[in-house]
């Protein structure tokens, strides 16, 4: 079983990184972009089995280590 | 007068803190953060600055798990004095010893310069030799500094006056080079026996050298 987790900025924590990107596309003339939003993506190969077990697990592996809640959120999804 | 400093794979600052705390007459110890206890005898307890872990993941983030931690945790909770500079501060936030987090610095760029502080409060062991709206001039050397914290939090700090320094130039004008909320450089934790700062008073020893206002810092840091 895999887990995807996507971390990226709170909304209201300004993403640097995304601004500068989107700054960039502007600059080579790639219109219609709104906004950019840079984060991470952490794959993970597990053990286990069960999706629902898997996802707690992984869950509080993003609370304890992964991400860093005062600053980020996180998504998990689970892919068998 | 004893200061412990601790040593992560991939601090680079425990040196240079040595030798300021030294030539103040201080014994030094360095601690391998496989340690599990932290001496008894530890007047100051240092996180001192570098890339622990190479940064990677987040800066701070994966030291955090360093057997030593826990011990620092039980120092702190007996009112040890903590001092966290830079990686050190990094350390203290992702240990959930201090508030809030060290975000990229909003330019994006690694910022390696002198740049002038204001002491914002002085009611704590550590700027009690200085006082309110004293400069400073100190260099600072980080990509992660942008400190974030959110509104209800920001103004729990200035209640309890945690907030120790903030950027400014050297009129004493806010001027903040990394995008910091509120300009803020160091914050101490509620107990106040725990201060975390992006500067690096270590690095401010020698007029020869740009600055000596290090040493009534961390003179200030030895008194109590």
């Amino acid at each position: 079983m895999k887990a995807i987790v996507n971390i990226s900025l709170k909304n209201g924590v300004l993403d640097s990184q995304g601004k500068a990107v989107h700054h960039a596309l502007g600059s080579l003339h790639f219109s219609g972009v709104d906004d950019v939003r840079v984060g991470k993506q952490i794959i993970l190969k597990l053990d286990e089995t069960d999706a629902t077990k898997a996802k707690e697990n992984v869950t509080n592996m993003c609370e304890e280590l992964l991400a860093n809640t005062v600053i980020e959120d996180y998504e998990i999804e689970i892919v068998s | 007068m004893k200061v412990t400093i601790l040593q992560f794979p991939g601090t680079n600052c425990e040196y240079d803190t040595a030798h300021a705390f030294e030539s103040l007459g201080t014994t030094i110890e360095l601690l391998w953060h496989k340690a599990k206890n932290i001496s008894q005898d530890t007047d100051l307890l240092v996180i001192a600055g570098g890339f622990s872990y190479g940064d990677y993941l987040r800066s701070g983030a994966i030291a955090r798990f360093s057997p030593v931690m826990k011990a620092v945790g039980d120092y702190a909770k007996k009112g040890g004095k903590i001092l966290g500079i830079c990686n050190g501060f990094q350390v203290l936030t992702e240990a959930g010893l201090l508030p809030g987090a060290l975000k990229r610095n909003e330019n994006l760029h690694f910022i390696s310069k002198h740049h002038h502080l204001k002491v914002i409060n002085n009611d704590n062991v550590f700027l009690e030799k200085l006082n309110k709206n004293d400069i400073v001039n100190i260099p600072i050397a980080h990509h992660d500094g942008n400190f974030y914290i959110d509104a209800n939090n920001l103004k729990e700090l200035e209640r309890n006056n945690q907030i120790l320094l903030k950027y400014c130039d050297k009129n004493g004008n806010i001027n903040n080079p990394n995008g910091s909320v509120d300009s803020i450089a160091g914050i101490c934790n509620k107990e106040k026996n725990i201060f975390g700062l992006m500067p690096h008073p270590e690095r401010a020893m020698e007029t020869l050298l740009g600055s000596d206002d290090g040493i009534k810092m961390l003179q200030g840091f030895l008194q109590a």
